[in-house]
């Protein structure tokens, strides 16, 4: 936080900290003013729509693979990596765990619901394994919050990987609750309104669906007094335990909500691969998941989303073009070059795409008459 | 930075001696129940498993206390340290097998691990001070970059050296008729470098000047001391230690793919149950993850791992700074 922004902070008196205007101030960014609201629902701008057009007619443009390799499977890890963006771009809390919590819930839906390992799976009706999944995702994540919020900021990352990867390990181990190496296959999608939920089309939709429901949860929540309170506490945790707020409830609510988007996440991507392995939560899994936030840019909810296309997208085709600029050695490197963009990300431009999109749209209008909502680009 | 908010209620330190009693009597009770059982079953598997045990926390214990140290001090969680226990394995590896020497392997496990952590600290670390996110972000992207290029060059094969003759073979033991020597090497190994630790940290001015930036490090920096050669040094020594932890534990074991991952949760687990940034704490820890494991593997196999965890969210539950971790 700049310091004129906490000298106003200073002086204003504790009962006045629900006025829009201070309410907003751990938000607070040059040149960016907040909004509440009412206001918000008046700033939608015509590209908002062209994007969510743009977004509701791609199926019917694009092929069955771009639908659902592409567009599905960058909404739902957009989502579960949206959750990550939840919580360290605004609760200050770095967590590796989100695609464990994803897992989790995927395991769920195999262990609850039906898979090829029938001594296990309990084969339950859909509405009660969906949401015995999520709510175990959400009492997992909030377990993992209060495990690793009590200490100090930079801890979080390292406990959360310790969480994550050992969770892995009891994947690979266990054979009695977890089926081992194998994992679960053969995850249907429930019979709902006699549609293929897993043809290219309906399941975009369904992703669609959900990855929009996160954004706007998060949207709102980061303006409602818990998301501000939140913001408040990643910028000062103490001073927002001197005004009366819990810190501890706080951070640990705000995982219980990461929970809930993971946890839809993991569902999906459960149903997207028709699996769930050990590989669902190995380390580079869950480092994925954090190359994704990055990537796209942790200021903004849309990040992860863009994020995730463009992973999505350098995962498809970025080892053919590697391969025909660099010659064959490059086919299988695909770990090299992701890990590279990942540390040109975090040296160069820590904000990540979204930081290049923000710089650019200030230099092609140098009034300073640049909006705080980064307009939503289109996840294809 | 502010300490986190459950450190100001004071009113906790009073009860803590009584508590600590309870507690003691709910883990130690069961636990000694267990080992008389153990013993009294089968009690060659128990002694077994304790060595393994023991002999594995030595391990743990090499390439942890590198860890600790690095991030006790420079707030840096490394979380490469896999990575660089891997390189140092497969370069000792390399070495070991062309000379035909495997004290040469050793020494060039550590050094080469040693030279690449002294070149990351000099030239990226020391550019983002104060950015520990960003610095932990780094070393992500690194290890799937150094992971991948090993991958690459050593394939997926599992690589063994053999020590030399006279610490090969098996020494005899009550209980268990013999154990292999180079196990027991590896915990007097561990034990050296524990003690060498501690005297270079406490007897020695480099050792001052890191514990004092362990508490302090603007007012290390404003007294005088180059702070960035401390840095480097420590960063350096705490990389060593992975790729030294690398050959060593290569030679008890084996080195593959994968290794990196195993060693970086180690590390992770023994610091955050000992206690961050500190040694005691790191051979405390070092124990206790090692032991779990073991004792885990040879009586629960298929839930093995979740006695290390349960260690870690019982440490974490009560004592979120580790067990002889100190508040920040």
């Amino acid at each position: 936080m700049s310091a004129p922004a906490w000298r106003r902070a200073m002086n204003t008196p504790v009962g006045t900290l629900t006025a829009p205007g201070v309410q907003a101030m751990p938000f607070e960014r040059p040149g960016h003013a907040p909004l509440a609201l009412g206001q918000r629902l008046r700033a939608i701008r015509p590209r908002h729509l062209i994007v969510l057009a743009a977004l509701l007619i791609y199926p019917w443009v694009a092929t069955p693979f771009f639908t659902f390799q592409i567009g599905g499977q960058a909404l739902v890890l957009g989502l579960i990596a949206l959750s990550l963006t939840f919580l360290a771009g605004y609760g200050g809390m770095v967590s590796l765990a989100q695609m464990t919590v994803a897992g989790i819930a995927g395991y769920c839906v195999a262990i609850f619901g039906d898979s090829s390992v029938s001594q296990i799976s309990l084969g339950w009706a859909w509405p009660w394994v969906l949401l015995m999944a999520i709510a175990v995702a959400v009492l997992v994540s909030a377990v993992i919050g209060w495990l690793s919020v009590r200490t100090e900021g930079i801890y979080t990352i390292m406990i959360t990987l310790a969480i994550g990867v050992a969770f892995y390990y009891l994947c690979v181990q266990n054979y009695t609750l977890f089926n081992g190496h194998a994992g679960f296959h053969h995850i249907t999608t429930p019979q709902v309104l006699d549609v293929a939920w897993r043809d290219p089309v309906p399941y975009y939709y369904l992703a669609l669906f959900w990855a929009m429901a996160g954004y706007f949860l998060i949207t709102y929540l980061l303006r409602a007094p818990f998301g501000l309170a939140l913001q408040g506490i990643r910028d000062n945790a103490r001073r927002m335990n001197a005004l009366g707020f819990n810190v501890t409830a706080h951070r640990v609510a705000a995982y219980a909500v990461s929970g809930l988007l993971a946890g839809v996440g993991g569902v999906l991507l459960a149903y997207y691969n028709g699996l769930v392995t050990p590989g669902t939560v190995n380390t580079g899994a869950l480092i994925n998941i954090l190359i994704i936030a990055v990537l796209g840019g942790m200021r903004h909810p849309i990040g992860p989303f863009v994020g995730a296309v463009v992973f999505v997208l350098m995962q498809t085709f970025g080892i053919d073009l590697a391969s025909q600029l660099f010659g064959d050695w490059a086919r299988e490197r695909f770990n090299l070059v992701i890990g590279m963009v990942f540390l040109l990300i975090v040296l160069f431009s820590p904000d990540g795409l979204l930081g290049w999109w923000t710089q650019l749209r200030a230099r092609l209008r140098p009034s300073g008459g640049a909006g705080r909502s980064i307009p939503a680009a289109a996840p294809h | 930075m502010p300490p986190s908010v459950t450190e100001n209620f004071p009113g906790r330190v009073r009860g803590r001696v009584s508590i600590g009693w309870v507690w003691g009597a709910v883990i130690g009770v069961p636990l000694l129940l267990f080992c008389a059982w153990a013993l009294s079953d089968n009690a060659k598997l128990f002694v077994r498993t304790l060595f393994n045990g023991v002999t594995l926390a030595a391990l743990y214990f090499v390439v942890a206390s590198g860890f600790t140290l690095v991030f006790g001090l420079m707030r840096n969680v490394n979380l490469a340290h896999g990575s660089l226990y891997l390189g140092g394995a497969y370069l000792g590896w390399m070495v070991g097998d062309a000379s035909g020497s495997w004290l040469l392997a050793v020494v060039t496990g550590f050094l080469a691990a040693g030279v690449v952590g002294l070149v990351l600290q000099v030239s990226v670390f020391r550019f983002m001070p104060g950015q520990d996110l960003r610095q932990t972000m780094f070393t992500i992207g690194l290890s799937i970059v150094l992971a991948d290029i090993m991958l690459w060059s050593f394939g997926g094969e599992i690589y063994q050296f053999d020590p030399p003759e006279a610490i090969f073979g098996r020494t005899p033991m009550p209980f268990i008729k013999a154990y292999p020597t180079y196990r027991l090497v590896m915990l007097a190994t561990a034990i050296v470098i524990g003690i060498a630790l501690w005297v270079f940290l406490n007897r020695t001015r480099v050792g001052m000047m890191i514990r004092a930036g362990v508490d302090d490090r603007a007012m290390l920096a404003a007294s005088g001391v180059n702070v960035q050669r401390v840095f480097a040094i420590t960063f350096a020594i705490g990389a060593g230690l992975a790729g030294f932890g690398g050959v060593v534990g290569g030679t008890a074991l084996s080195i593959a793919p994968g290794e990196d991952t195993r060693y970086l949760l180690a590390s992770l687990m023994v610091t955050i149950v000992g206690g961050m940034g500190s040694i005691p704490g790191a051979a405390l820890g070092a124990l206790l993850v090692g032991l779990a494991e073991q004792f885990g593997l040879a009586y629960a196999p298929t839930y093995g791992v979740v006695f290390t965890f349960l260690i870690m969210v019982l440490v974490l539950a009560f004592r979120p700074q580790g067990i002889l971790g100190r508040k920040t």
